[in-house]
Order: C-alpha cells, then sequence, then structure tokens
C-alpha cells in the first residue's frame, strides 16, 4: 500500500543509554546492508558496526531484522539498537536520511502502516493513542476535557453560521430568476465579522504551552553564562559549563515545574557569526529556536535583543566586579550567587502564565487552529470579493475547513488526525 | 428481439432510446399514444442555472434536447449573466408544439422503433431481465429501461377532486407499478404540481413588465441546425396582499393542507399556497407569464403552481393586475406519485436486484425534464453496454452535472423531488454551461454514441483549445478567470481520489464489520456505496463507522 520506506527514532529523546531507530518499508533491509555492511537472519539480533557512505564508523549497534509480513508493521523492517548519545542518533539519522528512497516517518506512521497491513485493528490502534496521550493527561487535568466539549459548541455554531452565509449566496445564484439582486453587501459585511471572530479566537493562548510545556528560550552571545542559568534554575548540572565559548553548539530541553507551570527550558548556542560549520549549524538553529519561544531570557546587550513580545533582559554575572550595576530595566542575575535569580524567575513564571490558556477557557491545538486558519483566510478572501461565485466558492472552503477540524473530511485526514496523535515513530 | 427497450416516450425515455441506438442497439419505443413523444407536461421551458448545465452536457454525446430546444426556442435568456461563467444558464422557452415534433423527428431518425402499448409486466428470468408483457404480446429485450415519469399509480388532485392518471386525460400504468412494489424498489409518494393555463387573449399585456428574448443569438445545443422561430416576450405580473386573502381563506380546500396529499413536495417549488403561508410577510409574488406557443393562445403563469378547487384559482389570479378579465383555459393541479428509491440503482441505473433493468427520470424522485433527459442518457448508454456487452459508461462528481446528480440520487436518496442547483456541485467552478464540449469531448468519442458531424465539431474544438488564441475566446477567458482556484480544487481532489481507489466488494456485509452500529450498517446498506469516497459524502456516517470501514475493505482487498 505504501511506497516510502521510512524511519525514525522509536525511543525516547536523546541523551539516553539506548536509542533505537527503526526502518520499515521494502527499502529497510537494503538500508540494514548499507550501513551495517550484512543483516544477521530474520528476528534474530546481532552486533554491527555501522559506517556512513564514506566508511566512517558511526556507532558500534546491535541490529535486527524482521521480515514482512512477519514484522510490527506487516513490512520488512530493520531496528538499531544504538548508543544514546544525541551525536550518535543525529548521525545514523543522517545516513539513514541520504539513502535514496528512505524518508523520516510522519508522526504515527509506523502504527499506521501496522494498522494497513492488519497487523492491528482500529480499536488496538485507538487504545494506542490513548494509552499514549494519558501519560499528558495528568497535566492537561480535567479542565481540559471540559474546555474540549465548549470548542464542539462553539464550532458547531460557527459551522451554522458559515452555512448561512453559504445559504444565501447560493439562493443569489440558483433563484437567479427571482427579483434580481445585485451583490449582497451584507454579506461581506458578515463575512467580515466572521472572519473577525477567528482571528481573535486564533490569537488566543493554544494547548501546546500547557502540554508540553511553555517554551523558555535562554539566548545571548557565547560565553554570557546561559548554561551557567541554567543550571542554576534547574539545580543540577544538565548543560556542559566549559568557560570555552561556543561549547553549546546545539540546544539542551531541561523540563521542570515552576509552581506548577510546565516549563521547557532551552539552552542554545550562542548567537555569533562563527566560522565553524558545526557551531554555525548551531547558531541558526538557535535563531529559529527563539522564533519559535513562548518566553526569551535574553543575556547579551539590552540593544541586541531579539525582537519577541515576551523577552527578559538580564544583566548576568553581577557577582562580577564592575558588573555590579544593571541598566534600567534589565535584570541583574549571578548564577554563582543566586543574586536575583527569585526575580527572574517570578518574571518567567508572569510571562509563562500569560501564555497559557486560562483554567476554563477553550484552547485550540495545532491542528485546529490550522483548520481555523483556512476557514479565516477563505472567509477574508470571500469578503474582499466582489464577484458571486467566488465569494461563494471561498465560504465553501471555509466550511470545508471546519468539517476537517470536526472530522468530516477525507477518510485519510480522518486516519491522519488519528495517528497523527502517536509520538514519531511509535 | 429487442436490444433494448423503453418504456415512457417522455425526455428520459426518448434520450434513454436514441443513446442505446446510437450505440448501435435495436431499440423499441413503448408508450401509449404516438403523440406524447418529448410532451411537456409542465412548463415549457428547458434550461435554467443547473439545468441548462445538464442539458449542454447531454449534447456534448449528441442527446437530443438541446437540439429539440433550438428548433422550438421562442424566448432565450441567459441568466445570472453579471455573476460569472460557472453560473450562467442557458434558458430557453420551447413552443410545445416545435418542440414536440422536432422530438419526434430526432427519435424517429435515430432509428428507434416506436411501439404504441401499454406495458403491462416485466418478465425475468433469473434475476434478468428478458422481456415486457404489453397488451399488443410479449416483446423480448436485453435490457429494459423504465422511464414512466409520474405515470406509476399517479393521483390528481384538483380541490377536492381526485383522479387516478398521470397527466390530465391519461392512463395511469397501474399494473406496472403494482409490479414494481413487488420487486421491492418502491419507496414513497412525492407530490408535484402544475399551475392553471391561461388564455393569453384575456391578458392585458400593456401593464405587465415586459421580459424580452436576449439580443445576442446564442443557442443550447453545439451543433447549430440553423432552424430560427420568430421570438417572443414574456411578460412578469404580481400577485398582492388580496390575492394571498383569497388563497387563505380557502386554505380548508386545499388538499395539501387537507391532509389528502401525503407525498412530499419540492421546497425550492412551492405551490402558491405553500409560499402564501409559509412566507407570510411577503406582500408579493412574482408570477412569469409564458406563452406556450407562436400559433397557442395557452400562457403558462409560472410561479403559481397550485392544487386550490378551480373556482379560487380563478379568482386570486383575477386579483392580479393586468389580468383582471383572464379566463383559465384548464386548472391548475397537484400530482401524488410513487416513486423508487434511487439508492436501489447503482451508477448506471441498473436495478441492484435485477440485472438489465434500467430507470431513468422523474420515477426515481427527480424533477424537470432536464434531470430526466440526463438519466435517460445513463441509462440508455449503459442498457446498450449490458445487452451489447460494451463498456460501461460512468459519469463522475468532478466532471460533469450528470455525475453529480447520478451520485446525489444513488447514494443519497431523495425525500423531496431532486433538481439540480449549481449549489450542489462542489467542483462548480470547473462544470461551467460553456466548457461542456472541453470536459466531456473526449468521453462521448469514446463511448461511441455520436454522429460524425458531433465528433468533428468535438475534434474541432478540442484543437482551438491546443491553439495559443485559445485565452482570448471567452470560454479560455472563463478558464483563466478560475485557474487559481480550480489549482485549489485539483488538490482537494487528489485528497478524494486516494478514498476512490478504495473500493468496497458489493458483498461486504456492513453488519459483520466490527465498530459498525446497527444504524450506520443500515445507512450503508441502502445506500451500498461502491468506494470509500462514496461512503464518506453518506449522510450521517460517522467517521469511526468510515475507519472500521476502511479496514474492512483494506482488508478484503489485501
Amino acid at each position: 500500500m505504501s511506497t516510502d520506506t521510512i524511519y525514525a527514532l522509536s525511543s525516547g529523546r536523546p541523551p539516553a543509554a539506548v536509542s533505537i531507530i527503526r526502518v520499515s518499508g521494502a527499502r529497510a533491509h537494503d538500508a540494514g546492508r548499507i550501513l551495517a555492511g550484512s543483516l544477521p537472519e530474520a528476528r534474530h539480533a546481532a552486533l554491527r558496526t555501522l559506517r556512513s557512505e564514506d566508511g566512517g564508523v558511526l556507532d558500534d549497534a546491535l541490529i535486527l531484522r524482521f521480515d514482512g509480513p512477519a514484522s510490527s508493521t506487516g513490512e520488512d523492517s530493520v531496528e538499531f539498537q544504538c548508543h544514546g548519545g544525541r551525536a550518535v542518533v543525529d548521525a545514523v539519522l543522517g545516513a539513514l536520511k541520504r539513502i535514496d528512497g528512505l524518508r523520516l516517518a510522519q508522526p504515527g506512521e509506523f502504527t499506521r502502516r501496522a494498522f494497513e497491513n492488519g497487523r492491528i485493528d482500529l480499536t488496538e490502534a485507538e487504545g494506542l493513542a490513548d494509552l499514549i496521550e494519558a501519560e499528558t493527561e495528568s497535566q492537561r487535568k480535567t479542565a481540559l476535557a471540559m474546555a474540549e466539549g465548549g470548542l464542539k459548541h462553539q464550532v458547531e455554531r460557527w459551522q451554522q453560521q458559515i452555512l448561512q452565509l453559504s445559504a444565501r449566496v447560493e439562493a443569489a445564484i440558483d433563484y437567479a430568476e427571482e427579483d434580481d439582486v445585485g451583490f449582497d453587501q451584507e454579506l461581506v459585511a458578515d463575512c467580515q465579522s466572521l472572519a473577525h471572530e477567528l482571528e481573535t479566537w486564533l490569537e488566543r493562548p493554544r494547548i501546546e504551552p500547557l502540554r508540553d510545556g511553555v517554551r523558555v528560550v535562554v539566548a545571548g552571545p557565547p560565553n554570557a553564562g546561559k548554561s551557567s542559568l541554567i543550571n542554576a534554575i534547574a539545580g543540577e548540572e544538565r548543560a556542559i559549563v566549559t568557560d570555552v565559548p561556543g561549547t553549546t553548539r546545539d540546544h539542551i530541553e531541561v523540563p521542570f515545574s515552576l509552581e506548577g507551570v510546565p516549563v521547557l527550558l532551552t539552552d542554545t548556542a550562542g548567537l555569533r557569526e562563527s566560522e565553524e560549520l558545526v557551531e554555525r549549524i548551531g547558531v541558526a538553529r538557535a535563531r529559529s529556536l527563539v522564533e519559535g519561544a513562548d518566553v526569551v531570557v535574553w543575556l547579551g546587550e539590552p540593544k541586541d535583543a531579539p525582537d519577541h513580545p515576551r523577552v527578559i533582559k538580564v544583566h548576568p554575572r553581577a557577582d562580577l566586579l564592575g558588573r555590579e550595576t544593571a541598566p534600567d530595566g534589565v535584570q541583574p542575575v549571578s548564577s554563582v550567587t543566586g543574586q536575583g535569580l527569585a526575580v527572574l524567575l517570578e518574571r518567567m513564571l508572569h510571562l509563562a502564565a500569560s501564555v497559557l490558556p486560562g483554567e476554563d477557557a477553550i484552547a485550540l491545538n495545532r491542528r485546529q487552529a490550522g483548520h481555523m486558519a483556512e476557514a479565516f483566510d477563505a472567509l477574508f478572501a470571500a469578503s474582499a470579493s466582489q464577484d458571486f461565485v467566488l465569494a461563494a466558492e471561498n465560504i465553501r472552503s471555509a466550511r470545508t475547513a471546519f468539517d476537517r477540524l470536526t472530522g468530516r473530511a477525507g477518510m485519510d485526514d480522518v486516519l491522519d488526525a488519528l495517528f497523527g496523535r502517536f509520538c514519531l515513530g511509535k | 428481439m429487442f436490444d433494448v427497450l423503453v418504456i415512457g416516450a417522455g425526455h428520459a425515455g426518448c434520450e434513454a432510446a436514441s443513446a442505446a441506438a446510437r450505440r448501435g442497439a435495436r431499440v423499441g419505443l413503448v408508450t401509449f399514444r404516438a403523440e406524447d413523444i418529448g410532451q411537456m407536461s409542465c412548463n415549457p421551458s428547458i434550461g435554467g442555472v443547473g439545468k441548462g448545465h445538464l442539458v449542454r452536457e447531454l449534447d456534448v454525446f449528441d442527446g437530443l434536447m438541446a437540439r429539440a430546444a433550438d428548433r422550438s426556442a421562442i424566448h432565450r435568456r441567459m441568466l445570472n449573466r453579471s455573476k460569472g461563467p460557472a453560473v450562467q444558464g442557458p434558458r430557453f422557452q420551447a413552443d410545445r408544439k416545435l418542440y414536440r415534433s422536432a422530438m419526434t423527428t430526432l427519435v424517429r431518425e435515430s432509428g428507434v422503433e416506436l411501439v404504441v402499448a401499454e406495458a403491462l409486466e416485466l418478465v425475468t428470468k433469473g434475476g434478468k431481465v428478458v422481456g415486457l408483457r404489453t397488451d399488443a404480446g410479449l416483446l423480448e429485450c436485453r435490457s429494459l429501461v423504465i422511464a414512466t415519469g409520474t405515470f406509476l399509480d399517479a393521483r390528481i388532485f384538483v380541490g377536492d377532486e381526485i383522479r387516478e392518471g398521470g397527466r390530465r386525460g391519461e392512463q395511469s400504468s397501474i399494473r406496472l407499478g403494482k409490479q414494481v412494489r413487488e420487486l421491492g424498489l418502491a419507496q414513497g409518494r412525492l407530490k408535484t404540481g402544475t399551475p392553471p393555463r391561461l388564455d393569453g387573449r384575456t391578458i392585458d399585456w400593456s401593464r405587465l413588465e415586459r421580459q424580452p428574448s436576449d439580443d445576442d443569438e446564442w443557442t443550447m445545443s453545439a451543433l447549430d441546425d440553423g432552424v430560427r422561430v420568430p421570438q417572443l416576450a414574456c411578460a412578469i405580473a404580481r400577485t398582492n396582499e388580496t390575492t394571498h386573502d383569497i388563497i387563505r381563506s380557502a386554505f380548508d380546500r386545499s388538499p395539501l393542507f387537507a391532509g389528502a396529499i401525503e407525498g412530499r413536495g419540492p421546497r425550492y417549488c412551492p405551490s402558491i399556497e405553500d409560499k402564501v403561508r409559509r412566507f407570510a410577510d411577503r406582500s408579493s409574488h412574482q408570477i412569469f407569464l409564458e406563452p406556450e406557443g407562436l400559433d397557442d393562445r395557452l400562457v403558462y403563469p409560472n410561479g403559481v403552481s397550485t392544487s386550490l378547487p378551480a373556482d379560487v384559482q380563478r379568482d386570486f389570479l383575477r386579483s392580479v393586475e393586468g389580468l383582471e378579465r383572464v379566463e383559465l383555459v384548464r386548472s391548475g393541479y397537484a400530482v401524488e406519485y410513487e416513486f423508487v428509491d434511487p439508492r436501489r440503482l447503482g451508477s448506471s441505473l441498473e436495478s441492484r436486484e435485477i440485472g438489465g433493468l434500467f430507470l431513468a427520470g422523474q420515477i426515481n424522485g427527480t424533477t424537470g425534464y432536464e434531470e430526466a433527459a440526463a438519466q435517460g442518457l445513463v441509462a440508455g448508454l449503459n442498457a446498450a453496454s449490458h445487452a451489447l456487452g460494451l463498456e460501461a459508461v460512468g459519469f463522475d462528481r468532478r466532471g460533469s452535472y450528470i455525475g453529480v446528480m447520478i451520485d446525489d440520487l444513488t447514494l443519497q436518496g431523495v425525500s423531496e423531488p431532486y433538481r439540480m442547483m449549481t449549489a450542489r456541485a462542489e467542483y462548480r467552478l470547473a462544470l461551467r454551461a460553456d466548457n461542456a464540449t472541453s470536459r466531456l469531448g473526449e468521453r462521448a468519442i469514446s463511448a461511441a454514441c455520436i454522429g460524425e458531424r458531433r465528433r468533428r465539431q468535438i475534434v474541432d474544438h478540442l484543437e482551438r483549445r491546443a491553439c495559443s488564441t485559445w485565452n482570448s475566446t471567452e470560454e479560455g477567458q472563463a478558464d483563466l478567470l478560475y485557474a487559481p482556484y480550480l489549482e485549489r480544487q485539483r488538490r482537494e481532489w487528489d485528497t478524494v481520489r486516494r478514498d476512490v481507489r478504495v473500493t468496497i466488494p458489493s458483498d461486504l456485509d456492513f453488519a459483520a464489520i466490527a465498530g459498525i452500529s446497527n444504524e450506520m450498517a443500515e445507512r450503508l446498506d441502502a445506500a451500498r456505496p461502491e468506494t470509500l469516497d462514496q461512503a464518506s459524502r453518506i449522510r450521517g456516517v460517522t467517521p469511526a463507522a468510515l475507519s472500521a470501514l476502511y479496514v474492512a475493505a483494506c482488508r478484503r482487498a489485501a
């Protein structure tokens, strides 16, 4: 049914003792041979040295081979059990990516293939999804279950409104012979006001920060003390701290709870122009992390602070001689003495809370917001159109966006929504 | 031995018979009376928004309706001129007699043999149609198309007067209706109505708003036979509060409200008494006065279909400005008739239960000549396929209004008379009345159901499309206007097509699928979707049921 061969890290996020990488599909065995030289017999494990295409050693890994249909996906598959360092995992995934006909799996795609190949039935698949979701359920609490019911009613109301808009414009088209009217200006206004309502909803806090943690990104030039600050906050040596500038080449995430608010504290590579390739990649990633952050903690010069709606400017190393005074509006902090940490955390909490949905508010997730954004775009286009038929087409488009939101859409979309609930590669 | 027999020489029957004949079948067309060929039993107009699209599509397959309309048109209007090419609807007023004679000529030219007889009974053997018993004897056939319109067990209502029969003065096929019911095909009763006919000489035209025919010359058919008929003007009259009072005071004499009529009428084409009752706040309704022919004094008052008693009909019409002295030549009436659940038919309009039995037209719950004719085409083409072992000819929603209609009927069934509207077509921007040849030309050629003249016209048209000057043509301009939207629709369609590829075996037992409730199984069983895409469009079928169906279908395929 599927032609691509897919791969993904199917164990938790590294670092870990062991990381499991799975490959499934027609080219899975070829991929295994390319990396490991040879494969063990089906359903047997063997130790192999994994090499990249230029012969460089990637890792010594335990490798398992399964032949379809007697595999969990029903397809030929290979499993690598590597050492669980980030560099190792990235290197192996990178080597797989460069093999022709292989691509990274979509979320839930392994399960989906198992389902499509009759290895599990839908109730099992749904059960699995529920099980996986249940882990985060405690974080969301029962308020969210209520909120979802609230969203359903809200969406039904919007659907009714859009249906009315559709009916009005369709009547004008299909009842051409009745008293012919010009373009319904009220329709334009009504499309506009509904579009505006959707827009305000789209600006509301989303559910992801509550579910996955508020993303607080610590950024600044190299050696500004970002890692030290994270260690001071998290209370343990999570980040690697040296006094060589540019040590943190990739980012490190520290999940912790700030007075019950889940926070994902992220350390980034120092933002500077660098000649070195690896560091340059780190810097580029840091920039994109800052862009996607809910809150930014900036340790550099106040004037260089990134343009972000929620940024806390910090004056680090306030314990050092000559750094005792912080500029106006910048929070002095010392990771060594702990000075200013409490105030920083309080401000962080305040900003973090502002991106979380209120206790009883209805929060959208990314998928829902995506469909609502489509509906918004369509209604906006409808309100800007002076052509009956194109306005009707846009309103219809808004209607189908809501259909996708509620699941009344193409079968594949429904299944995508279902299997998208799985973490990548599970 | 006939390859194909068609019962009924109305709009569906004529198209079915001639389409089958064009594919090379030996066809017999069975009718009570030879004079009934192409009879317009209601409004003498053809086309409109959505309906005009159907006629243009039918024309690409060398259907008869568009050419008969061109030969008899006494008034033409392109509706929705200001609203963009996708929804422009060509509409004709036909001279009733000229239309009938044009249709008779076209049917005869197609090589169809006329059988004047009453159809009495289908003869089946081993689950297949083998013949038709008539009052003139047994006729053997391989395929049979029933296109009897409202003639299955129909009842006519004028006030409290009730009569058996389809059109006024004609017999109703009671015996055939009984048999169709016994075969388990009939579903329920629908209602339709027709207004009274007025004597045009008693109308004060000078006091009414004139509605002239379009100035520019356009034809319904892509093949212009060159026949031009003098053009007449229509007129618009308006009801007033006095009219409404007269109608209201007679509600108790209406069979509609008294409960004598159980069938459901079309919401979008209500009787005047319905309009007055449901839209009580409207102080006036339009009446389009449409002459029925060049040498015909009859005028059709479009918009006042009614089954009120004859005296009330006369009184309320006479309260309308310009109609003060109007004489009614015939009263309006309501017809209640039996129809077949079209979900019992496949997408070729063949019965799922009886091989070679096709149903087309109003009997399937539709209203309108155009809807009937388009179904006639589908049934005729495929009846020929069945009889001669030719490839089936299918229509899909994306490519034609015909496809939209067939899909709606066979999947959703009907709860009120089905009328085509552009709102039903989700790919409306691509399905224009002006691009029917571009959309369907190749299909028509491959279906081998067209004459040489048509084939040349299609080939020429497709060649012109390939030229650099295409973008400056009217059709090319419309293509450009909608191009960005069509691209988006194409992407949407790609999503749908993945589901189209998942076919559902015709013997799949929905009730036995884990995860499908009894209610869902019933809905699915009634519609018998052929693909997952169709299943997803059945009203009320839940995503959960679809998932389970998807698994079951994939497992069967594996």
